[in-house]
């Protein structure tokens, strides 16, 4: 009996630290941005989601027929104007500024049918090539699936911080937080508009070789203890402490992580020094967008859970208790609050209290905003008046 | 100054959001049937989740409604009239599925409503349609709280009573199973009532619960609810659940070695879900309301109707079958009144006897639920296998 209970529990606690890989490589991105710029980019739980799609188009290809066109070009056309009012913001009164801005937009918004046409088409041929080579193995899929997930994540990630958070930079902390809130709801229902409403699952255990790597079941002998764990999710876990060490590294080692540092420190004093801080600030973003795209990949593509345009909110609301678990801005912060709030989950899930499973973050949440406002492994600051 | 210059601004916005607004509003009207209620057709309205979580039951049983329509205008429609569908989407959102009532009895001026398929946006929007005196009938929402909202209330479906009694049955007489365990979704009405019904009838008949767990429908990942569950050992786990979260549940619990089959309900029925479970469900059982492959005249014609327009190598689900049925139903009870309001409406609904119907003989009783028979089904490579019918007791 004494043996079940111990089986079951390090059973529960393999499961939860999977969970809480998954986590960490999000919150990760949460902390970072908040690190460099104060600022909780809440649309980064959606950028995870496109990080799934993105491997099921490499893995099961992408078909023009799955995307809705009508439904991209009203979606781009809202972007466009919204990206046209801020463009016009400040230069109304220098007639040939408008007059360029609106000749220019115009033009995108006549052209903006046949344009999504041809992004379709070339998203077609390009995922067309890309599923035909990852057609050839499992390993070689994999690894054209994480690099498309994070290559595109990584852009996304930078273009949102330069057209969306960039202008308003200054203007107070709310508006950047109002502005994260609409590109997150953007990229939710624009998704759901374009990719559709249903929901999706896919494995790169459907490539040649990929049964054996990550479909089968691992039974392990831990102690003694007959412990099973899914092959795909043992890849998910290495994988994401593969990135973070390497993450880390970048943070501590490299000219581009002490510039990074050193913006978090005092971002005005920063480039007084010489440092681009706008380089700097885009790179956070860059690298924390990979890592969601990295984690939207390795925990649908290696697993064949479900996903559709609304799993970045659950996921994302849980990492960002996560990163203020951990002490926001403290990137070893982020992987400790995302394993602890995945092993907790897991274990409530397995209690008679299942039902309660979605409220224990919040429940840790507020836990640890009465108790250590400043995270397990946060800093306490002294406000400069 | 600064002022003026952000106040044209915003001028400017907002006439560029009138442009672009106008633009997108302009596509579906053309696109649409054109013409209101003109007098020569009388408007039915549906309320559906056709995006969402459960979209493809929405879509569904829009095609089966649509099909029905059609039968009914080309055999002359009612006394003369045609009947034309406004459809609206709840995204399975239950304050959207009471919004679109509303939409559809105030402004449309719909003589029916038919909705939902989930009971809990059935639910949301009954008491709407009650206090509106218009009729409403659910295809689909098995929830027995449904009908009990009012007398104008009703539905084509059977209940989830029953059809936690007719899985409870299969279990301990057809398999011969002894000890169960049950995993529901906890937001829904559908799976915790089937849940609970299914464990009264199993311990009445013999059987015993060994272990009970919930999980929400967001949810990805079961593995912590399902390693408690294999450690209780049942000889079957009942998951009466919709197909998206059934097909992850099943995947997962075989890779836990959790060999027991899988015992559900009517929300399994969508090829969508193989998408998540694979192979992992082969042999496992739930019941529905039909068996694509059952030989009676009626199930046949309408799947022959069914490709006819969506494709021979389509097969219509029990969502589309009871949408037709559901419409097929109003239309005969628009038949028979004079002039057709809510009221007289709502009377010959609720006389409603002996319709023979795709999903089987439908009676509507003095609750205003359908007596009707259930049939199980097994899975069989990635097909859903006829087993048994269990009639009403």
């Amino acid at each position: 009996m004494e043996d079940q209970t111990l089986q079951l529990f390090v059973q529960q606690l393999v499961n939860g630290i999977q969970l809480g890989s998954v986590y960490a490589l999000i919150a990760i991105g949460y902390t970072m941005v908040y690190g460099v710029l104060k600022f909780i980019n809440f649309a980064h739980g959606d950028v995870y989601m496109i990080g799934a799609y993105m491997g099921m188009f490499v893995v099961l290809g992408f078909h023009p027929a799955n995307i809705d066109q009508d439904a991209l070009v009203v979606v781009l056309a809202m972007v466009l104007m919204v990206g046209l009012i801020v463009s016009l913001r400040g230069n109304l009164r220098n007639p040939r500024a408008v007059g360029l801005r609106l000749a220019g937009f115009g033009l995108a918004f006549v052209l903006l049918k046949t344009l999504c046409s041809a992004f379709v088409l070339v998203g077609e041929k390009l995922f067309g090539g890309l599923t035909s080579v990852a057609q050839t193995s499992v390993l070689v899929g994999g690894a054209v699936s994480v690099m498309v997930s994070v290559g595109w994540c990584a852009a996304l990630g930078v273009i949102i911080e330069r057209t969306a958070y960039k202008p308003i930079r200054g203007t107070g902390r709310l508006t950047a937080l109002i502005t994260a809130i609409g590109v997150s709801l953007l990229l939710e229902n624009g998704g759901q508009a374009v990719f559709g409403a249903r929901t999706q699952a896919y494995s790169i255990a459907s490539l040649p070789g990929g049964q054996e790597l990550v479909g089968a079941t691992l039974n392990l002998n831990v102690l003694g203890l007959a412990i099973s764990v899914n092959r795909g999710q043992v890849i998910v876990l290495v994988s994401a402490i593969v990135l973070v060490t390497l993450l880390m590294y970048i943070v501590r080692r490299t000219r581009m992580g002490k510039a990074m540092r050193a913006v978090a420190y005092d971002r005005e004093a920063a480039a007084l020094m010489g440092i681009n801080t706008n380089t700097v600030i885009s790179f956070t973003f860059l690298i924390g967008s990979a890592m969601a795209g990295a984690g939207g990949f390795l925990n649908y593509g290696l697993t064949q859970f479900s996903f559709d345009t609304n799993t970045g909110i659950m996921f994302g609301l849980k990492a960002f208790v996560a990163a203020v678990l951990g002490g926001i801005g403290n990137l070893g912060g982020a992987v400790l609050g995302g394993v602890i709030m995945g092993v907790a989950e897991t274990f409530i899930a397995g209690s008679p209290f299942s039902s309660f499973k979605d409220a224990i973050a919040f429940v840790i949440l507020i836990a640890i905003l009465l108790f250590r406002p400043a995270g397990l492994l946060g800093k306490y600051t002294v406000e400069k008046v | 100054m600064h002022n003026r210059r952000l106040h044209t601004a915003s001028w400017l916005a907002g006439l560029l959001g009138l442009i672009v607004l106008s633009g997108c509003n302009s596509a579906p009207q053309s696109g649409g049937t054109g013409g209101g209620g003109t007098g020569d057709t009388i408007l039915v309205g549906s309320y559906l989740s056709e995006s969402g979580s459960e979209a493809d039951f929405g879509k569904s049983t829009h095609e089966g409604i649509d099909i029905a329509i059609e039968v009914i205008n080309k055999a002359g429609g009612i006394n003369g009239k045609n009947i034309e569908l406004r459809a609206e989407n709840t995204e399975s959102d239950p304050a959207k599925a009471a919004n679109a009532v509303t939409k559809l009895i105030t402004n449309d001026k719909v003589v029916a409503v038919i909705g939902e398929v989930a009971s809990g946006l059935s639910l949301a929007a009954a008491p709407i349609c009650q206090s509106n005196k218009v009729p409403m009938v659910s295809p689909s929402s098995t929830n027995i709280k449904v009908t009990q909202q009012g007398d104008y209330i009703f539905r084509v479906c059977f209940i989830d009573p029953f059809q936690a009694y007719v899985v409870a049955k299969f279990a301990r007489e057809n398999l011969k199973k002894t000890t169960a365990a049950i995993f529901v979704d906890n937001a829904s009405p559908y799976s915790k009532d089937f849940g609970s019904e299914f464990k009264k009838n199993f311990e009445q008949m013999g059987g015993k619960i060994v272990s009970e767990a919930a999980y929400a429908a967001a949810d990805t990942d079961f593995k912590g609810q399902l390693t408690k569950i294999k450690t209780a050992n049942p000889d079957v786990l009942l998951v009466p659940g919709y197909y998206k979260n059934v097909g992850s549940i099943g995947k997962q619990a075989r890779e836990l070695g959790i060999t027991a089959p899988l015992l559900g309900g009517d929300g399994w029925d969508s090829q969508d879900l193989f998408v998540t479970a694979e192979d992992a469900l082969e042999g496992s059982y739930f019941s529905n309301h039909m068996a694509v492959d059952d030989p009676a005249p009626a199930v046949k014609s309408f799947v022959d109707a069914y490709r006819a327009k969506y494709g021979a190598d389509k097969t219509p689900g029990a969502l589309t079958a009871l949408g037709y049925d559901a419409m097929m139903i109003v239309a005969e009870a628009m038949k028979r009144v004079k002039v057709i309001d809510g009221p007289s409406l709502r009377d010959e609904l609720a006389k409603t006897s002996g319709y023979k119907g795709v999903t089987g003989t439908i009676t509507m009783n003095s609750d205003r639920n359908a007596d009707k028979s259930a049939v199980m089904l097994q899975i069989k490579g990635r097909k859903f296998v006829y087993m048994a019918t269990v009639a009403p007791n």
